[in-house]
């Protein structure tokens, strides 16, 4: 899309573009410990079912994925694969982190072999703490993620800005700078980092 | 030996040559093959080290310790009570299977034994917990063979023994339910007429299984007669569980084994196959999983009165000593070893899981096959991870 590469397209096609890309995301299934079972539960079992949201579960390799699901103890023996497969993976990508182990270390906290917290490897978009969260509690980190994507601002993730541009936080902030027809104006220096979201809303843990 | 015409020598020197100039020209050079460590087939984070030469495996290595997480080393610097909060995350399919070795062995440094009501319930969901294991097993082996229906069956079936263990735990995985000295809570009002109709669903999903997937030709021809792994061979490299009872040798440790749990109380049980090929080893869980199901629901009729504790000082300091108490979890034969020097915690513990040894014949069985049997036996010695690299 030429549109995109210059860094500048109208918000409905960005609208589009948006809706599109949130219910066709075809999520590689990190699976390390336990928290595999239950994104199994998640994303393979009758009752959970995934696919109702437009998340389709099996890719072939990661090359073909638009978000992660790291789920489960990262080990500092696991770390460099999971950052060589995270490089593997276009743009745009996202990432959810799923269970207490990924996010922060969780019960191996004081283990000499764990690496706390995956976000220290690879960025993160959603946090699911639990140990391990149930499988609603991973729709809904799923759910989260979508949203996020639907308000994301395309020409400006092109240009790298995404981790310091919510779209949505900053309408409100600044009193509707950027809700005119054509996004990918020049970007404040006021404008806030962007947050991790937390299923719960509580702290990474 | 028969004697064969002078015609016949010809042609058989003339099709020995022939084989041995196509053999030159056929021949590749040796490649390895890396699988994993993450892969759908290796339940994990598991890496194997294949050298092939063309499509047989001449050389296999597993690589291990991508799970490693150090429980040795963190049980020394957790409480009694809080080491059953690790522990759980070993075997992740059973974990309540994980937690009874442990407060077994620390009962016994303590001498003190659970009341009945407290044996008979740790034993029914130690073999819940071996259900939702084996049931899951059950459905992911259809998809190592590229059968996706199984799984999704066994995903449904075993969402009914999680609420069980959820309705009565707490905890749909990690129940931590499990004390030093009996159990954390009595059983919810209408638990046991809830499992005995969910031991019935299981018993159907298991009769489903059997036809879908063990009457599958497709299914046999890659089971039968692949990665045979004979009784002595089973023995030397230390297997136990379901892979040492396909190979042919009678040994279940809940059985064999005097401890202070229900088992003796139903009458059950122990299968072995003579075959010890992979098709065996899944027959053999098959089975098994049949074998809990009756355990539970005769159990369900013996609980008997009384408390579920018994008395234990509120902080729990084991006295010293060493203790050594072994079960027959889901994947095997499953132990700790427990030296207290009369703290807070154990000195040090150590881990036998059940995991670490049947992956050690890896090595032997996967020498010599073809490339897609490496996966079915890899899915029929059915290890976790977890219970691999603790």
């Amino acid at each position: 899309m030429g549109l995109v590469d210059r860094g500048r397209m109208p918000a409905p096609l960005t609208k589009l573009f948006n809706m599109s890309r949130s219910y066709s995301l075809w999520v590689y299934q990190w699976g390390l410990a336990c928290c595999a079972i239950e994104m199994g539960a998640a994303f393979g079992s009758p009752r959970y079912d995934v696919m109702r949201l437009g998340v389709i579960p099996l890719p072939a390799s990661p090359r073909q994925a638009d978000f992660v699901c790291i789920s489960g103890t990262v080990t500092d023996k696991m770390a460099p694969a999971i950052k060589r497969l995270w490089e593997q993976m276009p743009e745009p990508k996202y990432s959810i982190s799923m269970g207490s182990c990924a996010n922060c270390g969780g019960p191996y906290w004081d283990s000499y072999s764990v690496t706390k917290g995956v976000d220290q490897i690879i960025p993160i978009d959603v946090y699911v703490p639990g140990c391990p969260p149930r499988p609603e509690a991973l729709l809904e980190g799923v759910v989260l993620l979508q949203q996020r994507i639907k308000n994301e601002d395309m020409a400006a993730k092109w240009r790298g800005d995404e981790y310091r541009n919510n779209r949505r936080e900053y309408e409100v902030d600044d009193g509707g700078y950027r809700t005119h027809g054509v996004s990918g104006d020049p970007i404040p220096s006021n404008v806030p980092p962007r947050e991790p979201i937390v299923v719960g809303g509580g702290p990474i843990e | 030996m028969t004697m064969l015409s002078d015609r016949q020598q010809l042609s058989y020197i003339a099709s020995q040559a022939a084989d041995a100039r196509l053999n030159v020209e056929l021949e590749t050079e040796g490649m390895t093959l890396n699988i994993g460590p993450q892969h759908p087939a290796t339940h994990g984070t598991l890496r194997i080290i294949c050298r092939l030469d063309g499509e047989q495996v001449v050389w296999a290595e597993p690589s291990a310790g991508y799970m490693h997480r150090g429980y040795e080393k963190l049980t020394e610097v957790r409480t009694f009570p809080q080491v059953t909060t690790l522990i759980n995350r070993i075997d992740w399919l059973g974990s309540f299977a994980n937690e009874v070795p442990f407060i077994l062995a620390a009962e016994k440094l303590m001498e003190i034994e659970a009341p009945p009501r407290a044996q008979v319930i740790r034993t029914i969901l130690f073999e819940l917990s071996r259900i939702a294991n084996v049931s899951l097993f059950l459905g992911d082996l259809g998809v190592q063979m590229g059968a996706i229906t199984p799984v999704f069956l066994a995903f449904r079936d075993r969402e009914y023994v999680l609420n069980l263990i959820e309705g009565a735990t707490g905890g749909r995985f990690h129940p931590n339910f499990d004390r030093i000295g009996g159990l954390k809570d009595d059983l919810p009002k209408g638990w046991i007429d809830e499992t005995r109709q969910v031991m019935i669903k299981l018993q159907q999903f298991c009769d489903t299984i059997e036809d879908l997937l063990f009457g599958n030709e497709i299914f046999q021809s890659r089971m039968r007669g692949i990665g045979i792994i004979p009784a002595d061979i089973a023995k030397s490299y230390g297997l136990s569980g379901a892979n040492l009872r396909a190979s042919g040798i009678d040994y279940d440790l809940r059985r064999d084994q005097e401890l202070p749990m229900a088992w003796d109380k139903a009458d059950w049980r122990v299968w072995t196959h003579p075959d010890g090929d992979s098709f065996a080893r899944c027959w053999v869980r098959l089975q098994e999983t049949r074998e809990s199901c009756k355990i539970v629901e005769q159990l369900l009729d013996q609980i008997p009165a009384g408390p579920i504790m018994t008395k234990v000082p509120r902080i729990i300091k084991v006295p010293e000593g060493e203790a050594w108490v072994a079960t027959e979890n889901p994947l095997g034969e499953m132990g700790y070893y427990v030296v207290s020097k009369g703290d807070l915690g154990p000195f040090r513990v150590k881990i036998r899981s059940a995991s670490f040894n049947n992956i050690s014949v890896v090595p032997w069985a996967l020498k010599g096959v073809y490339v897609p049997d490496v996966i079915t036996i890899l899915a029929s010695l059915y290890f976790i991870l977890g219970d691999i690299d603790r």
